[in-house]
């Protein structure tokens, strides 16, 4: 449309942050992928629910030499051939609900909720991370000039060429082995916050810049050059003038990159360096159904389903979100899978204008 | 007049919104004569730019409600097909748009553009011919050194020559009615004037029918003919040049007037402005939408006025006011001059 | 422009040369067991470590370790301490079938990414637009290697339509070569095609409310004509770029989907290295696509100056 109608002069007190709920709630596309996510987190929560009254096992519990009751029938979990029993849904009581998982006869449902909870896990704090790291960098890099917007800037162009992929992979067999040791704390090599740290830490510069291009913008305008001119001191103008303006972004960017990260770790798990056992994923899960894909394909669609919808949901919302929170927003980070997926180092969708 | 060039009638546009339906043209009329300037005058949001895209049909689209006739030398432009429409932008009429960085491509160079105008309704025209056309009409725009700035990108240029290059591209086909839509806001005053003395002489020159969109009396004064005032998607006063600034009918257009800082007068205290803001179109007051802004406001005004002429000897100077012609000529003066107080609360 | 691209090619170097050293760093300081243990990996008799701590040189200095394993990786001679063979040779020989599969996947996912995002941005709004953005998100959201399991299973083993693994010389036999990659094509492709699709479709959007598609309307051009000498042009724009550091990006391997087809390339082999703890190949798996990454990136800015005067020209007049 080539004439834009007269923009929206709604009641006085509408701020941006009640404009854009507004504009939400219009969304019912997005609205309702934020329902599906939040479906996911409650069916995921809901796993020692299941252990415990249901299948009455845990994720790691084996059970290959059992036998359990269907229809008062008595049948193996891991027949001779090793081949596990396959979906059982209530046929059991619930156990055994989605079938076994492999050889080692381990309940598929009840891992599917826990790998959830690690997959959701790892994805969420990793993102944490990285726009934590990505915001103060962005900032810093983007308001000083100087030397340090170089020395940043350079930084994370150092990162960007490795293929991130390797790099993750490369990073999680080194630390898989012998453990990270940091500011005096040691990390064993099969704790949680290895991945998380990798997945977290790796993804940074792919959001840093386009964060720092946001702040490069945002410092040319009038309220900045107003602080400065009252006296406002450089923390101030970047966290209480530059930061508020950038919140919008940023939610948006942790959004997606909880999505991508989600991604990313099922890639790396899968290859086994990144959710090391005890603990498992639905990428792990991914890992041990592929094994088993021409008799019982289920044991690899499930948990890739789940990821695909889990990341799905993220991914509308997370647009949805971008839209109502600025509909004109020309600053992309978009999730590439192509970063998790193919061991290549995709790309954050850069589009800002003369960069 | 004999036979007008443009006709516009009723002229009604709508646009759906997120927010419900908002007006934003409410019934323009007006006529034009060959050769004659016309200016639009309003604030921002008062229409004047939608009624002049409207003109050429750039706001069709499927949110917008487009009602009334515009017809050009009796042909009929709102319901024409999109071919004709093609025919008649750039051939009959042509426009020139506020922000002459933005309203040119950046990445090609300004003689492509313009020798893309002038091919899009003379196809067989050679490369050599659309580039030598090119820089005879950069010159005629009085842009020096036009045979090497042809080649030049939009970014290479000032802002004034830019806007010069956008009226030189306008008129590349000749059309008897160029539509200025805000040409020199976007541009240093001094620049401005220089703009405005173009128009004026291809006016002159050529007999170019002009309608001239701004929200400045100064601009209005330099060059135009007739007037036409507009005020939250309505005309609320129309009439000739003198009939607008030395009998003006309505308090908007005196609240116009008064706003202008003039050389010839004393230096005012505070820089006087029409007090309040434009309503919003989503939420029309009743009766007359400048009630709330009117120190004169009385009783009949929850009544919309109709656009009439009211004066007796003034048949085409047409306005919407309800207060009768002595009362405006009393009312209008503030301290000795036109203007308009803020309204008593 | 000449420096410029100077100017570029140095900082290339630099960030390559950076690119070594955190290489470095990562798998000889960082992590807190013995590097020679590691190096040799599964078969360590107290021999081998101590050869090999001779050979690189751990019991030197740290910069001189540097220095020993760059002039390894250079001059062609790293063994890998698994395979027994020049890891340079192996990279070598991957070549034709990561390259095959990124070309291939390329032409599709651009020729479809464009076609999608493009139709999107047309019909804006309409069913057509909603389908096609939910194929590209769902497209954009499903892991890689598990979308390659379906197909492999359903497509290759269940119903034999493709091979299910393999990588044919393109010399050889072209026909078999197409066959072997269709499935990996499309594997690949699926991602980068939702993607590219949507940054299209937004681009167009944004370019189509510009005022100078509104000055070209007003000039009476054709509706085809603004739609391809305005919109297009500058749409396709930040698509190019994006593209060149994708591309840049996949040389170096794509290794789930190499792995799991068993291409050979360049990607299986880095997989197979480091399934198996083989550090020579890694390191130097990983320089050959740092520096793919880097070069790409530089002709990308290169082709976005050229792209757009305003860059190209720097902004003169005012």
């Amino acid at each position: 449309m080539a004439v834009e109608p007269i923009a929206d002069s709604g009641p006085a007190d509408s701020g941006p942050w009640r404009l854009a709920l507004r504009r939400l709630r219009r969304n019912r596309v997005a609205l309702g992928f934020l329902g599906l996510f939040v479906a996911i987190v409650v069916f995921v929560l809901a796993a020692p629910l299941w252990a415990d009254h249901v299948a009455h096992t845990g994720p790691n519990a084996t059970h290959t030499l059992e036998k359990v009751t269907v229809d008062g029938e008595k049948r193996e979990v891991v027949n001779p051939e090793g081949k596990p029993i396959g979906p059982q849904w209530f046929g059991a009581d619930g156990k055994f609900f989605l079938g076994a998982d492999s050889r080692l006869g381990r309940d598929e449902m009840v891992r599917l909720m826990y790998g959830g909870r690690t997959s959701l896990i790892v994805g969420v704090v990793s993102a944490l991370i990285t726009t934590i790291l990505a915001t103060i960098l962005g900032l810093l890099a983007g308001y000083y000039r100087g030397w340090i917007d170089p020395v940043i800037s350079r930084s994370m162009d150092v990162l960007w060429a490795f293929p991130v992929f390797l790099l993750s992979i490369a990073l999680g067999i080194a630390l898989a082995v012998g453990g990270l040791e940091v500011l005096g704390v040691h990390i064993s090599g099969g704790s949680l916050w290895i991945p998380i740290l990798i997945i977290g830490v790796v993804m940074v510069p792919y959001m840093a810049r386009p964060l720092r291009g946001e702040v490069l913008a945002l410092r040319e305008k009038d309220f900045v050059e107003a602080a400065v001119a009252q006296g406002a001191g450089s923390a101030r103008i970047m966290f209480g003038e530059i930061l508020p303006n950038l919140w919008s972004t940023v939610i948006v960017f942790f959004t997606l990159n909880v999505a991508n990260n989600m991604l990313l770790e099922a890639g790396l798990s899968y290859l086994g360096v990144g959710v090391q056992p005890p603990n498992s994923s639905w990428g792990t899960m991914i890992a041990t159904g592929n094994n088993l894909i021409t008799s019982d394909p289920l044991l690899t669609i499930i948990p890739g389903t789940m990821i695909l919808l889990t990341v799905l949901a993220l991914n509308v919302f997370g647009d949805g979100l971008r839209d109502a929170l600025d509909p004109k927003s020309k600053v992309r980070f978009e999730a590439h899978a192509g970063v998790a997926a193919t061991g290549a180092a995709g790309t954050a969708g850069l589009e800002e204008l003369g960069r | 007049m004999s036979e007008p060039l443009l006709s516009v009638d009723g002229l009604r546009v709508g646009f759906v919104t997120e927010g419900g339906r908002v007006q934003a043209v409410d019934g323009v009329s007006f006529e034009l004569a060959p050769g004659e300037v016309l200016a639009i005058v309003g604030e921002s949001g008062s229409g004047k730019s939608v009624t002049a895209q409207t003109l050429i049909g750039l706001t069709r689209s499927p949110n917008s409600r487009i009602e009334g006739s515009v017809r050009l030398r009796g042909e009929e432009l709102i319901d024409a097909g999109d071919e004709e429409l093609r025919e008649v932008r750039g051939e009959q009429i042509g426009m020139v748009f506020q922000d002459p960085m933005t309203s040119f491509n950046p990445v090609y160079r300004i003689g492509v553009q313009i020798a893309e105008a002038i091919r899009a309704h003379r196809p067989q025209t050679r490369k050599a011919a659309g580039r030598e056309r090119a820089i005879e009409l950069l010159d005629s725009v009085g842009i020096p050194n036009a045979a090497q700035r042809v080649d030049d990108y939009p970014h290479e240029f000032s802002g004034g020559m830019r806007q010069r290059a956008m009226i030189a591209m306008a008129l590349a086909l000749e059309p008897d009615l160029l539509i200025a839509d805000e040409p020199t806001t976007a541009l240093d005053v001094t620049v401005q004037a220089q703009i405005l003395a173009l128009l004026a002489r291809l006016n002159r020159e050529r007999n170019l029918a002009t309608i001239l969109i701004t929200h400045d009396l100064g601009v209005v004064a330099e060059v135009a003919d007739r007037v036409l005032v507009m005020y939250a998607g309505r005309v609320v006063e129309r009439g000739t040049l003198d009939e607008i600034f030395y009998d003006p009918q309505h308090p908007y257009t005196w609240g116009l007037l008064g706003s202008l800082t003039r050389m010839d007068r004393e230096r005012p205290e505070r820089l006087p402005q029409i007090s309040g803001a434009p309503p919003s179109l989503r939420s029309l007051p009743e009766g007359c939408s400048f009630r709330p802004r009117c120190p004169h406001e009385f009783g009949r005004c929850s009544e919309l006025p109709d656009l009439e002429a009211r004066l007796a000897d003034a048949p085409s100077h047409l306005d919407r006011c309800w207060l009768r012609p002595e009362e405006k000529r009393e009312r209008r003066l503030v301290e000795g001059e036109i203007g308009l107080e803020s309204p008593a609360r | 422009m000449g420096r410029f691209v100077a100017r570029r090619l140095l900082g290339t170097i630099l960030v390559l040369f950076a690119v070594s050293v955190l290489t470095f760093l990562i798998f000889n300081v960082v992590p807190n067991s013995d590097p020679a243990q590691r190096m040799a990996g599964k078969n360590a008799t107290p021999q081998l470590i101590e050869s090999i701590n001779e050979e690189w040189g751990f019991n030197d200095s740290l910069p001189q370790q540097y220095v020993t394993m760059m002039k390894k990786i250079f001059s062609g001679e790293m063994i890998s301490y698994e395979g027994r063979e020049p890891v340079d040779d192996r990279i070598v020989e991957g070549i034709p079938a990561t390259f095959s599969l990124c070309i291939g996947a390329a032409v599709i996912w651009m020729f479809f990414g464009i076609l999608f995002g493009y139709l999107s941005a047309v019909k804006a709004g309409g069913w057509l637009d909603t389908t096609l953005t939910v194929v590209a998100v769902a497209g954009i959201s499903m892991p890689v290697f598990w979308l390659a399991a379906i197909l492999l299973n359903y497509l290759a083993y269940k119903t034999g339509i493709f091979p299910s693994q393999g990588y044919v010389e393109l010399t050889e036999n072209p026909l078999e070569w197409a066959y072997h990659l269709v499935l990996p094509w499309i594997t690949l492709a699926v991602l980068y095609l939702g993607f590219y699709s949507r940054v299209l479709r937004s681009t167009m959007l944004d370019v189509m409310n510009e005022d100078y598609v509104r000055t070209a309307r007003a000039k009476g051009l054709s509706e085809r004509r603004v739609m391809g000498k305005h919109v297009m042009r500058n749409s396709l724009i930040p698509i190019i770029t994006l593209f060149g550091l994708d591309f840049g990006a996949l040389l170096g391997g794509a290794i789930l989907i190499e792995a799991i087809f068993n291409l050979n390339g360049i990607g299986q082999y880095a997989e197979e290295s480091l399934a198996n703890f083989d550090l020579p190949p890694i390191m130097a798996i990983t320089l050959f696509g740092a520096f793919f990454v880097v070069l790409f990136n530089s002709l990308v800015d290169i082709a976005y100056a050229y792209l757009d005067p305003r860059i190209r020209l720097g902004t003169s007049a005012q």
